[in-house]
């Protein structure tokens, strides 16, 4: 028995800033004080704040260290887990009050916070089935095959308003209600874990953290609509959800919980691994299923919809990683638990990865409704450098931004639509006045033109052509009538393209087109970029009356662009300048302006 | 995975473990004292003893943690025992055996051992 349990942070954030050495160093550290068998060291998932990574939390004290490097381990192991006393210098600094330690969950990060799909990341050992089991894993499966008809499943997740997580929102009940009522040899229930968007990393961290929730909830889909086999499609940059992943399937089918005759009923069932080979368009519903039948991952029309005519021409489900998530809570607790949280017309929490110019970057779930002020404000501690906010992209290349006067806004579904942006998958990044418009919406489309998958003109040519007008106004070469040829052309690849991709890869442009008219207009007409980014626009000077000649800039300079003499004031040759910005951080006398 | 009852003695066994990583204010709290003086007077055995004998009852209402030096040196092991609402019970010159008994008398069946108190031994 361990008196002692050590939590670190094994998500890929965490990682890869060496985790896995604290882990190490612990272990030696432990071992070497005689302490290994008294505290328990566990590697868990993602914590959600990835920003103050690596993270370690030691119970039963809850003590919550931040940034913890590998030569701070033999003091906290001496002092802490020896000695017992908690490192204060080392703890997450808004947990320390004047004479004791704030419970974690009462931080600014998690007070509002409610954990329903992340509930286990961070918690459990995601590599130890016993800890997901012990956190009541795998008894909906058991109340399911137990005491539930498949009717009564799909009932359960309709009643719950559950509705998708990967960005469409489709209710995801209707979805598995339509491929149950399709009679067929053989079903099958996918998993679509080619999360692609740009900052988008909350599928990834339930894989990462808690991979058994997506198991048992495709074994609950399986049961409802009637299929043996299911296949997750998750991307191949992810390995450490693969590796997790893999360990948990083999630990299911030990236990019998993946497999023929599950709990001694007559249901089978067992799942495949498909790894994405890196394209964006995989990612959509139909693109995913031709991809698993080993094809070119291009999309299809629609109808026939996949729950007619899926992976091989059999009816099949397609949800995503953190929609499945939320489905084995919804059958322990029920459907009016579930309906209890959130708004009218969606329901539950969603989880957000905040990124972007904001304190706490890291992974949040939140009920819906919650606005985006109390998200970037209270749990993501507001903007560095006391700087302005000017606004949040939702939605990564296929969605808008929302600017500061929907600030006030409850998030949902359809309020997001109606201020003109969209949900998505959840990756939420935020922007201060130090960010271009026109440059953000320039690298959304740089992104798009990258993975249209070729396959329709509209999507293939249009976004290109798109991209090049962008690309005109950011060199200050752009006239007013490529405005209106910019927004004419964005409605027409959306309302041409095939698949979602096109669909919606103009978004980016005409949401920031709408809001920051103006930013454009002055790229175009002052040939002027007023957040300084674009660097044909923006040229950095030395002010002569402040320069000392100390020479600093010109030392660090790295193309030599600026020359003067000792105590003599300094020039920039504005060819060589490649605006870096380098001496205008560097200067002391705030002689260098950019403008 | 034949039935639920495997499901649940897995779940049981397992969640002794796991209930370490609950924080719960209305627990009963003992707390160990494992300075430098509590360890050198025998204290690790004192917390193991108490850790052990709760999981073994399954007193999942109890956390029990270690602490710092609370300046009674020539009393370590010294054990606090803090019972949401009642006055804090502190026990000293503790061993594995008195703390077995704490376990049974205090924390489960809520009567202070007196004569293991600091208040009984300095008399």
């Amino acid at each position: 028995m361990y008196r002692s349990t050590v939590l670190v942070c094994g998500g890929t954030g965490c990682t890869s800033s060496h985790s896995d050495k604290i882990i190490d160093k612990l272990n030696e550290e432990l071992k070497a004080k005689g302490l290994d068998q008294e505290v328990n060291v566990i590697r868990t998932g993602c914590f959600g704040l990835c920003a103050l990574g690596p993270i370690m939390v030691v119970y039963p004290e809850g003590s919550f260290y931040s940034m913890v490097k590998v030569e701070d381990i033999p003091e906290i192991v001496e002092e802490h887990l020896l000695k017992g006393r908690i490192v204060t210098r080392l703890l997450y600094q808004e947990t320390v009050e004047e004479d004791t330690v704030k419970s974690l969950k009462n931080t600014q990060f998690y007070a509002k916070q409610k954990r329903v799909a992340l509930r286990n990341c961070g918690v459990i050992n995601p590599e130890v089935i016993d800890e997901y089991i012990a956190m009541d894993g795998y008894a909906a499966l058991g109340k399911v095959l137990t005491e539930m008809t498949p009717q009564e499943v799909i009932d359960t997740i309709l009643a719950s308003g559950l509705r998708g997580r990967g960005g469409g929102g489709f209710p995801t009940g209707r979805k598995w209600m339509f491929a149950a009522a399709n009679q067929a040899d053989q079903k099958y229930v996918c998993c679509n874990a080619d999360e692609g968007d740009p900052g988008a990393f909350m599928d990834r961290s339930v894989l990462e953290g808690d991979p058994h929730a997506l198991i048992e909830a495709m074994a609950i889909a399986g049961y409802a609509i009637g299929a043996s086999q299911g296949y997750i499609y998750v991307r191949a940059e992810y390995p450490i959800a693969v590796e997790r992943l893999n360990i948990a399937m083999k630990q299911a089918r030990e236990y019998g919980l993946l497999g023929d005759n599950i709990f001694g009923t007559d249901f089978c069932f067992d799942l495949h691994i498909r790894l994405g080979a890196g394209a964006f368009v995989c990612g959509e519903e139909t693109a995913l299923l031709t991809s698993i039948e080993g094809n070119r991952g291009e999309p299809r029309p629609r109808p026939p919809f996949p729950a007619v005519k899926g992976l091989y021409g059999k009816p099949s489900i397609i949800n995503n990683v953190e929609t499945y998530a939320n489905i084995p809570q919804i059958i322990l607790n029920g459907a009016e638990w579930f309906a209890s949280m959130g708004t009218e017309k969606s329901k539950g929490t969603k989880v957000f990865a905040l990124g972007g110019k904001i304190n706490n970057t890291g992974l949040v779930e939140i009920p819906m409704g919650t606005t985006l002020r109390e998200i970037v404000y209270e749990i993501g501690g507001g903007i560095p450098n006391g700087r302005k906010f000017k606004a949040a992209q939702t939605g990564g290349p296929s969605g808008g931004c929302i600017t500061e006067k929907n600030l006030d806004v409850p998030i949902d579904y359809d309020n997001l639509i109606a201020i003109g942006s969209m949900m998505g998958s959840g990756g939420l990044i935020v922007m201060d006045d130090t960010s271009c418009m026109v440059d953000i919406a320039k690298f959304f489309l740089e992104f798009t033109v990258d993975e249209s998958c070729g396959k329709c003109t509209p999507c293939r040519v249009g976004t290109r052509r798109l991209l090049e007008i962008l690309e005109k106004i950011t060199e200050g070469k752009g006239t007013l009538e490529d405005l209106d040829k910019l927004e004419a052309l964005c409605y027409y690849i959306k309302e041409n393209s095939l698949c979602g991709l096109g669909q919606t890869a103009p978004n980016p442009v005409l949401s920031t087109l709408k809001n920051f008219r103006e930013e454009y207009e002055a790229h175009v007409v002052e040939k002027r970029c007023p957040a300084g980014v674009c660097k044909n626009l923006v040229q950095i000077k030395i002010v002569p009356d402040k320069c000392k000649g100390c020479t600093l800039c010109a030392r660090n300079c790295p193309v030599n662009a600026i020359s003067g003499k000792v105590k003599e004031v300094h020039e920039i040759d504005q060819d060589k300048c490649i605006k870096c910005g380098v001496c205008l951080d560097n200067c002391k006398f705030g002689a260098i302006i950019k403008e | 995975m034949k039935s639920l009852a495997e499901l649940q003695a897995i779940r049981d066994k397992a969640r002794t473990q796991l209930n370490i990583r609950n924080e719960n204010e209305n627990n009963i709290r003992v707390l160990v004292g494992m300075a430098t003086c509590g360890i050198a007077a025998g204290a690790r055995p004192v917390l193991n003893a108490f850790v052990e004998e709760c999981a073994k009852r399954g007193l999942e209402n109890v956390t029990v943690t270690q602490t710092g030096c609370i300046g009674i040196c020539q009393y370590e092991p010294v054990v606090e025992v803090v019972v949401p609402g009642e006055e804090k019970v502190t026990y000293v010159k503790m061993d594995a055996e008195k703390a077995l008994k704490v376990v049974n008398d205090h924390l489960v069946n809520r009567n202070v051992v007196t004569e293991y108190t600091i208040g009984k031994y300095s008399e």
